[in-house]
């Protein structure tokens, strides 16, 4: 597991993930940056994600929707705010209409993303905040599928298919 | 099918927490001096008196942290002669922690399939 540390913060709403990757943050940051590359991680395995609009830039817009095992869509969006390529990007995201755009803009979890160089290759740190609890527990439920999907170790399907 | 039945079941469970449950739940244990509190109360229950021995501050301000804590429902307190025996309730702290350990679960699959695809390269 390259995850270093979990840092949770009740007070401020925060989740911080440390992890680290035996690629340069050139090459991690592909994994955000390439739509393509983005969908195969950002959903769960059992709700793959398709971005049918990615852009990388400040003020850009994301598109996206979420597919569950029983043909349901969750869309939601992006907004990139800050881009330094490749060490740092920072963007907000919410849920959004069929259409993929935003249901409500300040119903939005912010995201700010470093990606150090390090001697194993890169430390990627991600630092989600959310605007309140009861918006953690909207994110968090529609979450719990992967937990799940770690817990009867589908992890193990994807592994052996990649 | 199975993921989504488990699914449901565990949402409902989300439910009985309404959101200012759960904003009231991470305010009190945002604080250090409740949170030591709480851990004590958990291992075993203490006079509101007792409680205070233990910190350099006023019975008074004890007595608000502990209700801080009731309110959130992680402490129960019952008057017992002429003291107030506070005892912990483990269930509701479960819950609050299991919230963010959903979170965290996300990003632990999220990194992992990261992983997956740097290790094709």
């Amino acid at each position: 597991m390259s995850i270093v540390s979990v840092e949770k913060d009740p007070q401020q709403l925060q989740l911080t993930v440390i992890a680290e990757f035996n690629a340069p943050p050139e090459r991690v940051w592909q994994v955000w940056e390439d739509a393509r590359q983005l969908e195969r991680w950002w959903g769960p395995p059992t709700w793959p994600a398709t971005f049918t609009q990615h852009d990388l830039a400040v003020g850009g817009t994301s598109k996206y929707f979420m597919t569950g095992p029983d043909g349901s869509k969750a869309p939601g969006w992006w907004i990139t705010t800050a881009v330094d390529a490749p060490h740092h990007l920072t963007f907000d995201e919410g849920f959004a209409d069929a259409e993929g755009n935003p249901v409500d803009l300040d119903d939005r979890t912010s995201f700010a993303v470093t990606l150090a160089e390090d001697a194993k290759g890169t430390k990627m740190t991600v630092v989600s905040t959310f605007l309140s609890a009861e918006q953690m527990e909207k994110m968090v439920t529609m979450g719990m599928i992967e937990g799940f999907t770690l817990a009867m170790g589908q992890i193990d399907e994807v592994l052996a298919s990649a | 099918m199975l993921t989504y039945n488990l699914m449901v079941v565990d949402s409902s469970l989300l439910d009985e927490l309404s959101s200012d449950e759960v904003d009231r739940i991470f305010g009190a244990l945002a604080d250090a001096t409740r949170r030591d509190i709480l851990t004590r109360v958990l291992q075993h229950e203490q006079s509101v008196s007792h409680l205070a021995e233990g910190y350099a501050m006023s019975f008074a301000a004890v007595q608000k942290h502990v209700a801080v804590l009731e309110r959130a429902a992680l402490v129960t307190k019952q008057r017992r002669g002429r003291e107030q025996i506070v005892h912990g309730s483990p269930e509701s702290i479960k819950r609050a922690a299991k919230l963010l350990d959903r979170y965290e679960g996300i990003w632990r699959e999220r990194v992992q399939m990261i992983d997956n695809i740097l290790a094709e390269d």
